[in-house]
């Protein structure tokens, strides 16, 4: 049992209730859906899920003052999952609809658009798909080299260090679709763990005991 | 690599679940909650979901009941059946939907697409096409779950949802539906050659060689079937076999 208070942030576009019932199946011990600034303030862990597009997403999360809260929050450390949309709000830029948009900068880099690299790959990118982890990751087991997560995306992060990815997926030549920031408990997931059943109960479980 | 999904459909009707022939003469072919929880227990790639009842009443989607079974859902879950607004999107969405289907609404307000897209992003919105075969080969698109004609060509229709912001096609063939005779493969290969976003072939599905069939001579990126799960004993894990031992990359 992971003790003590796991926010969900509630950000008005996600699909919130799979990500707070697969933590509660994980092990999560009060889990909280929330739009208010003051519980992510005080919870000691901040799950970011994710659905929607870059622009809407940022634009609640100001507007809701939410985007200080979780800002603050990973500043002190307290440990933080972005999930899809989620780990793309991560980066500094997004460009999602044509604008550029300033993101929650937790790591640096710009979200950008996937590009097919033949004719048999497609985007969006949804499905099951590879996710090769590097070693010594936080979020993977040793010896887990390789498994298959839920995807569902048309965007990804391109990051500035490549020190902060955490793992590779290989489509649309290859992107970082698990992100661990050296040294800090701050993570991030281009795939759905709380949809990836049995590989994403795992990858729940390891970052709860975070 | 990316993996070719298994998608079993479940018909909802009321608290129970369907299946027709033809997008007609439904059977009761159980409890919703039940099949969800025995997917669960099987790992199945994903599961479509679609409320006929909201379709056929022109009724909103059923939240309530649709929160229920996402609760116990930890397999991604595409919903449809009744959607017709942005709002209705951001509900099914908040209940615990991945992705959300559109149909009839598609054809009447394409802009729900653009819309949906510009605010969920395009990987959330399917967009469902249900196509019926005339007499003479032509292809043409019906809406109201197969009862109205719509004077679209299914190739031009795809092209144009997916310019509006679909992000994947859920591909149906109205005729086949139920028969267990297979898919309509020059239906899928034409629409899955004309567009850049996955498709799903629908409609027609009775064996694992049906699934064959599809997926070696079209670009379809998924299959999906109802009435072979519902009433024979073939199971998408064995589905997935048979695949496997010809080549086509599933997840194990």
């Amino acid at each position: 049992m992971a003790a003590g208070l796991t926010a969900v942030v509630d950000y008005g576009l996600c699909n919130l209730d799979s990500m707070a019932r697969a933590l509660e199946e994980c092990g999560a011990a009060t889990v909280e859906k929330t739009r208010d600034p003051r519980i992510v303030s005080r919870a000691d862990r901040v799950v970011l899920p994710g659905v929607g597009t870059f622009g809407a997403a940022m634009r609640n999360l100001r507007d809701w003052h939410l985007l200080d809260a979780i800002c603050e929050a990973s500043a002190n450390n307290v440990p933080f999952l972005g999930a899809c949309l989620g780990m793309q709000l991560m980066a500094t830029i997004g460009t999602e609809g044509g604008a550029r948009t300033q993101g929650l900068g937790l790591v640096e880099g710009e979200v950008v658009r996937l590009v097919a690299q033949s004719t048999e790959e497609r985007v969006p990118h949804i499905g099951w798909n590879e996710v090769h982890p590097k070693s010594g990751s936080a979020l993977f087991a040793d010896g887990d080299e390789t498994g298959d997560f839920y995807f569902v995306h048309s965007f990804h992060i391109r990051l500035v260090d490549p020190s902060a990815e955490a793992a590779r997926t290989p489509y649309c030549g290859g992107f970082t679709s698990t992100i661990e920031i050296p040294g800090r408990p701050i993570f991030g997931t281009q795939f759905h763990p709380e949809k990836s059943q049995k590989n994403g109960f795992r990858l729940l479980k390891r970052f709860l005991a975070v | 690599m990316l993996k070719t999904r298994i998608i079993p459909t479940l018909l909802m009707k009321g608290m129970g679940l369907v299946k027709g022939t033809g997008f007609d003469s439904w059977r009761r072919v159980g409890a919703a909650l039940q099949s969800i929880r025995v997917y669960n227990m099987r790992e199945v790639d994903e599961l479509v979901l679609v409320d006929i009842a909201a379709t056929r009443g022109n009724a909103k989607p059923n939240f309530r009941e649709i929160d229920e079974l996402a609760d116990n859902c930890f397999m991604p879950m595409t919903v449809g059946g009744g959607v017709r607004s942005v709002q209705d999107i951001r509900d099914l969405l908040a209940v615990g939907a991945d992705k959300v289907v559109i149909n009839s609404a598609a054809i009447e307000t394409p802009e729900l697409i653009r819309d949906g897209a510009a605010e969920f992003g395009a990987q959330c919105i399917v967009v469902s096409i249900d196509v019926r075969r005339q007499a003479d080969g032509i292809c043409e698109v019906f809406t109201e779950c197969g009862s109205k004609p719509t004077g679209h060509d299914p190739v031009e229709w795809a092209k144009t949802v997916a310019m509006l912001g679909a992000g994947e096609i859920l591909l149906t063939s109205i005729e086949r539906d139920g028969t267990m005779t297979g898919y309509d493969v020059d239906l899928v290969r034409n629409v899955a050659a004309a567009v850049d976003v996955p498709v799903i072939a629908s409609g027609g599905c009775g064996t694992y060689s049906h699934m064959a069939d599809v997926l070696g001579t079209t670009r379809a990126s998924a299959v999906a079937a109802a009435a072979m799960f519902h009433f024979t004993e073939q199971t998408p894990r064995e589905a997935k076999s048979f695949l496997a031992e010809r080549g086509f990359p599933v997840r194990k």
